[in-house]
C-alpha cells in the first residue's frame, strides 16, 4: 500500500494504491488525522481508484478521519470506490454517512 | 516488511499440525488431504490412497504465520479458488472477505498481535438438500492455539454507533451463511460456510 499527498488550493488530496487492512490502515489512519488536526486545509480528500480491497480496520480509519473532520470543521470526502471498498462501507451500514464521488472531477468540483 | 518474518519454531509447528491433524480431520478426510500432495518421483512420500469419497476431499489446506503482512496472500489464494468453484463476484469477494476479517481477528485477539503463532486454513466442498435440490457450497475452517474466546464477546456491537471498530465480526455475518465458533481442546475452531445463491445463468458450483 502506498499513499502520497498532493494540496490544491485548500484541498488536500491523499493518492492511495494497493490494499487496505490490518498490515497497513495504521498509515492510512494517521496521514487523515495529520492533515485534518494539523493542517489549515478545509478540504481532505481521499483518492481510493486504485485500491482494489479494504478491510474493516481501513474502514475504522476512514470512521476515525470523518470524524476528525467534523471536529475540524472541514470536509473529508471520498471517491473511485472499488466494488469491495464499496460493499464494506454499506455492509457497515457507512456509504450514506460519507461523501462519496465517482471521480476527482466531482469531488473537486462539489 | 514491517515487523519481518523470522522463523517459527519447528517444535511449535509440529505440535500445531499434530493437534490440528488430530482435531480437524475425520481419517477420510486426512486420507482425501494427503491424496492431494503431489508425488515427487522417487520420492517415499505420501502413501496415494483414493479417499473413499473424493467430493469430501479439501481444496486447500494452508498453515501461515500470524503475520499481518501474509493477509494478502491468503486473500490472494482465497478469490481465484472461489471463482473456479463457481461462485460468482460478488460472493468471491465475500467469502475472502469474511475469511481475511476473520484471520484478523485471531492475529489481533486471540494472539494479541504476535507475529510468530500458527493459524491453520482448510476449504473443502459442502452440500445441503434445498427446494431445487442440491445446493452446493464451501466450508472453511480456520484454526488457531490462542487462548479460548468468551462467547459472549462473539456478539458484535450494534451498528447504530458510528465509531471505529468492532466491524470484523459483522462483516463475517453478513458475508457468510454460517459462522460458528468452538473451543476443541486447546484450539479455537471458526467454522465459516457459504452456500452459492442458485443462478439460472451458471450452475452450482
Amino acid at each position: 500500500m502506498k499513499i502520497s499527498a498532493r494540496r490544491i488550493d485548500k484541498t488536500t488530496i491523499f493518492d492511495v494504491s494497493g490494499d487496505i487492512d490490518m498490515s497497513n490502515s495504521p498509515e492510512v489512519r494517521n496521514a487523515l488525522l495529520a492533515e485534518l488536526r494539523g493542517s489549515k486545509a478545509s478540504r481532505v480528500v481521499l483518492n481510493l481508484t486504485e485500491v482494489v480491497y479494504m478491510d474493516s480496520s481501513g474502514v475504522a480509519s476512514l470512521v476515525e478521519g470523518l470524524k476528525a473532520s467534523r471536529e475540524s470543521g472541514s470536509r473529508f470526502v471520498l471517491f473511485g470506490l472499488s466494488p469491495s471498498a464499496r460493499e464494506v462501507l454499506k455492509i457497515s451500514r457507512l456509504l450514506k454517512l460519507f461523501e462519496i464521488y465517482d471521480d476527482e472531477e466531482q469531488a473537486m468540483s462539489a | 516488511m514491517p515487523g519481518g518474518i523470522g522463523p517459527v519454531s519447528d517444535n511449535r509447528v509440529r505440535d500445531f499440525r499434530r493437534i490440528c491433524g488430530r482435531m480437524l480431520t475425520g481419517p477420510e478426510d486426512l486420507i482425501a488431504y494427503r491424496t492431494s500432495y503431489v508425488s515427487l518421483p522417487g520420492s517415499r512420500g505420501y502413501e496415494m490412497k483414493r479417499p473413499s469419497n473424493p467430493s469430501n476431499a479439501f481444496l486447500l489446506k494452508l498453515e501461515l504465520r500470524s503475520h499481518p503482512g501474509l493477509l494478502c496472500v491468503v486473500r490472494g489464494a482465497m478469490e481465484p479458488l472461489m471463482g473456479m468453484l463457481g461462485f460468482s463476484a460478488a460472493e468471491c469477494r465475500s467469502i475472502t472477505r469474511a475469511v481475511d476479517e476473520a484471520l484478523s481477528n485471531i492475529m489481533r485477539h486471540s494472539y494479541r498481535g504476535r507475529l510468530d503463532q500458527v493459524i491453520g486454513v482448510s476449504c473443502r466442498r459442502i452440500q445441503r438438500r434445498a427446494h431445487a435440490g442440491i445446493c452446493k457450497g464451501i466450508e472453511v475452517l480456520l484454526i488457531d492455539s490462542g487462548p479460548a474466546i468468551d462467547p459472549a464477546k462473539l456478539c458484535g456491537r450494534p451498528l447504530d454507533e458510528v465509531r471505529p471498530g468492532g466491524l470484523g465480526l459483522h462483516l463475517m455475518r453478513e458475508c457468510m451463511d454460517s459462522v460458528e465458533y468452538t473451543r476443541r481442546g486447546r484450539l479455537n475452531q471458526l467454522r465459516l460456510v457459504k452456500y452459492a445463491q442458485p443462478s439460472k445463468s451458471r450452475p452450482c458450483p
